[in-house]
């Protein structure tokens, strides 16, 4: 056998025996992806603190159980799925789209929304002189004949 | 001067606007949402509940795989602490929370851990810790614990045989004795002359 075949041999043994170790689990999670699923939740315990920066006894544990998860081959939606099994709803950073939770998405743009509109038309009225009426409704033919009448007055006299 | 002519002056009111529903249609949505707001408030700002108020039915799966209905305990004084392994003051009452079940197990007083935002592998290493016997199980979606309405841990509340609460404990035990007088009074409340 010619010297090429052997080394092609042997680079395709070589691939065989390594290839399930380089497809394996590289090694323990990092903070870092430990910490990607952390700021998703939080901990009733200490509210308003994301579990990815909150310093107690408590938050540890459960970044541990993440990361303990995560070795295990849990992806994220799992692990985030297995929290609110265990603590309910409350402990994610997004409330679900359901019940009175669609209050948190609905209220700001419609809020936004009114207040855009309430904003053009203050403006609108404020450009106009004499205000919104007027400028709603039209400047009155009577008032125009006045007015008229009354700028020829008084042209006449100066 | 010359004469002016008269002016003709419009006196004729204008048709309501349909906009006036629009001013209603907000200022509705914004008094719901200031009542829902109202509600929440009044909710959060309640404390636990109180002595005289029925037990709350919960149901708690221990963590052997058990499941306790506390409607099932009616006609016993019971005795549901509030713990976490994560808590410090819940370590100074364990050991005699855990006495004073061995007392009154036998005496129709029943005791039921309820582990608060605790993590399995810790919670058990602490009731090994302690060699707490009593039932125990994880507060599965804080349900039980918003229920009671806790604030924290260790809380403890004590159900006459009425499903009534006879006695809560806001904060750790300091001793067997005042559990004993708390299981006491609950039992006391319960007897027919009590």
């Amino acid at each position: 056998m010619r010297p090429g075949v052997w080394i092609a041999l042997a680079v395709w043994v070589l691939t065989l025996v390594l290839a399930p170790a380089a497809f394996a689990q590289e090694g323990p999670p990092t903070d870092d992806q430990v910490n990607a699923i952390a700021k998703q939740l939080y901990c009733p315990v200490c509210e308003n603190v994301p579990l990815d920066v909150c310093p107690t006894q408590a938050c540890q544990q459960w970044r541990d159980t993440i990361r303990e998860k995560l070795t295990a081959g849990w992806t994220e939606d799992q692990i985030t799925q297995y929290f609110v099994d265990q603590y309910g709803a409350r402990v994610l950073a997004t409330p679900p789209a359901t019940g009175l939770n669609w209050l948190v998405y609905l209220l700001p743009p419609l809020a936004f929304a009114g207040g855009a509109y309430l904003l053009v038309r203050a403006l609108r009225a404020w450009r106009t002189p004499g205000g919104s009426k007027v400028a709603e409704a039209g400047p009155a033919p009577t008032e125009d004949r006045y007015v008229e009448q009354l700028e020829r007055e008084l042209r006449e006299r100066t | 001067m010359p004469e002016t002519p008269p002016v003709p002056v419009n006196t004729e009111q204008a048709p309501p606007r349909p906009r006036r529903w629009g001013v209603i249609l907000v200022w509705g949505l914004l008094l719901g949402l200031l009542a829902i707001l109202g509600l929440g408030l009044i909710r959060s700002q309640q404390g636990p509940v109180g002595v005289g108020a029925m037990v709350p039915d919960f149901t708690l799966t221990t963590f052997d795989g058990g499941t306790i209905d506390i409607r099932e305990l009616r006609g016993q004084v019971v005795v549901i602490n509030f713990w976490a392994s994560w808590c410090k003051p819940c370590e100074q009452e364990a050991a005699e929370l855990e006495q004073a079940y061995q007392q009154y197990k036998d005496q129709g007083v029943a005791f039921l851990g309820v582990d608060y935002v605790d993590t399995d592998r810790e919670a058990m290493a602490y009731l090994e810790k302690f060699g707490i016997t009593y039932p125990n199980g994880p507060d599965l979606g804080t349900r039980i614990s918003q229920a009671f309405r806790i604030r924290g841990v260790p809380e403890t509340y004590i159900v006459g045989p009425d499903g009534q609460l006879a006695a809560i404990k806001i904060g750790p035990y300091q001793s067997l004795e005042e559990i004993v007088r708390q299981i006491e009074t609950a039992r006391a409340a319960g007897s027919p002359g009590g």
